[in-house]
């Protein structure tokens, strides 16, 4: 389950004067297993939201519960294992540039110490559905934006994560890919994991109509 | 498939081979010549100490007068008396040219054609455990006058200056160490500050501030000691060569056989590669984690 209540976000960089609000009492509640859409225009939130979820940002105000636990008030170590129950895409790849694609999907199973065996056993399988089973050894400036898309999602799912956080996924992708993803996230969601996608396809969140949160100004202005 | 497991931050790029071992293997080097001056004042200090400390000095006045027994001269009497004593070794009464050249300085090149009355001298070895007082009570009741000297305070002055001596050396250890330490962290906090954007990543993945700071210290870890032997390697010729002036004051039986080095140095030299590793592993871990606590 993923619940807020009433949060707020204000970045806050050492020595500069504190930004206004980012995210203005925002409250909504995602059912373990549910999927969301988060849509709104550039700048209206949408990324702020996400990294509150995937626990990279602290809130200003408000509560925040994320898997059954509440955000901010384990210790560093607990945070880290929660981290490694939530599956991310971030909008920007952020794959390792040392790393070879293989690896850099692997990363997340052997952080968690999986033995080597399941990893290669998992990350093959995953790098196969994404289409980049012959692009094992190939480094992220090696390969295209829509590649190092795909291997940014296969990293993100390949530990089979409990909530999946997805950042404009589709973004670099042509349709094929983004149906292709679109087919391994809802398989994943029908498996239980709780999903939330932000992105600015509209076609996408018609072609899958499932509930949507829209944020403006920092706002939530709609959830359902 | 272990690939890339070795490296998965980028550190062998971010923390450089070059730099961090050089410095650390100098300060490597200087900590071997601290550690080795240490150990040699300290060697040096216990030969002059004993030797000075077991030294005995008796000066008998007028020693040609009856002694209080009235059973000959008060040198005689004084010089059975050590003659006896267990704690008295290699009693011998200086020569009338030793006493001369002794006093020369003084009293001209012949001294004893000034009509003075001198003493006579006897020096000896001090083999007893304690203080001389009862030898020089009853040197006294045999020959009133006779003074009893050691080399006791010339040896507490030695051992002060040897104190004084071994706390700069360590002082320089501990500076040494701290520039280390102080090397070791700012080449980390560069590397962090390389790899930001990897780190960032692979905290938000859900790695350990401990799994990063381990990276970071094996790597540190390798490349104090890699640094640190090379240094403590080039520093055993000038420690030889040191060894070598040091050998006529200290004598052949205190060195060993390496190098002609002494054995205490033999024995901790190899230790400064694994002090610097500690040192490095040490450091990286605490900056690594301070470091990390800027994340959420």
């Amino acid at each position: 389950m993923v619940r807020f209540d009433d949060v707020w976000l204000r970045y806050q960089h050492a020595g500069r004067p504190p930004e206004a609000e980012a995210l203005r009492g925002i409250s909504f509640e995602i059912e373990d297993g549910g999927f969301r859409w988060l849509t709104g225009p550039s700048g209206a939130g949408k990324t702020s939201l996400l990294k509150l979820i995937y626990l990279a940002e602290h809130p200003a105000r408000g509560r925040i519960e994320i898997l059954g636990t509440r955000a901010t008030q384990g210790t560093r170590r607990e945070t880290a294992l929660l981290r490694r129950r939530i599956g991310v895409v971030y909008q920007d790849f952020r794959l390792l540039p040392q790393l070879d694609a293989y690896d850099n999907v692997a990363l997340p199973m052997r952080l968690a110490r999986r033995s080597e065996a399941q990893v290669q056993a998992d990350v093959n399988e995953i790098l196969r559905w994404v289409g980049l089973a012959h692009r094992l050894h190939a480094r992220p400036d090696e390969l295209s934006g829509g590649e190092q898309q795909r291997i940014a999602i296969a990293r993100a799912v390949v530990a089979r994560p409990r909530l999946l956080v997805a950042d404009e996924p589709t973004g670099n992708l042509d349709d094929e890919q983004a149906e292709r993803l679109m087919l391994l996230i809802t398989a994943l969601n029908k498996l239980g994991t709780t999903v939330i996608v932000a992105t600015h396809n509209m076609g996408l969140v018609e072609r899958y109509p499932f509930p949507r949160l829209s944020l403006e100004y920092g706002r939530l202005v709609h959830n359902g | 498939m272990a690939r890339h497991r070795g490296d998965l931050l980028g550190l062998r790029a971010a923390l450089s081979d070059r730099l961090l071992p050089v410095l650390v293997g100098a300060m490597s080097f200087l900590a071997a010549l601290a550690l080795g001056g240490a150990l040699a004042c300290a060697t040096l200090a216990a030969s002059w100490r004993g030797d000075t400390a077991a030294a005995l000095t008796i000066q008998v006045p007028q020693p040609d007068d009856p002694d209080t027994a009235n059973d000959g001269t008060r040198l005689a009497a004084v010089q059975r008396a050590l003659a006896v004593d267990p704690d008295v070794q290699d009693a011998a009464v200086m020569s009338k040219a030793e006493m001369n050249r002794l006093i020369s300085p003084w009293l001209g090149s012949d001294a004893t054609t000034l009509g003075l009355s001198l003493p006579a001298v006897i020096t000896a070895q001090w083999q007893g455990p304690g203080s001389t007082d009862k030898l020089a009570s009853q040197l006294q009741r045999m020959s009133p006058g006779t003074l009893v000297k050691t080399g006791a305070l010339w040896a507490a002055r030695v051992a002060a200056l040897t104190i004084s001596l071994q706390a700069c050396a360590l002082a320089v250890l501990l500076v040494v160490a701290l520039v280390a330490a102080a090397v070791v962290a700012v080449a980390t906090r560069s590397g962090l500050a390389q790899l930001r954007e990897t780190i960032d990543t692979v905290h938000g993945l859900g790695a350990l501030d401990s799994d990063i700071a381990a990276r970071f210290a094996a790597r540190a870890t390798w490349l104090a000691l890699g640094g640190s032997a090379g240094g403590t390697l080039l520093a055993l010729p000038a420690l030889a060569w040191l060894a070598w002036l040091a050998a006529p004051f200290t004598g052949p039986a205190r060195l060993g056989g390496f190098f002609n080095l002494p054995p205490a140095l033999i024995a901790l030299v190899p230790l400064l590669p694994a002090a610097a590793a500690l040192i490095g592993w040490t450091t990286a871990q605490l900056t690594v984690r301070g470091w990390l606590r800027h994340l959420p």
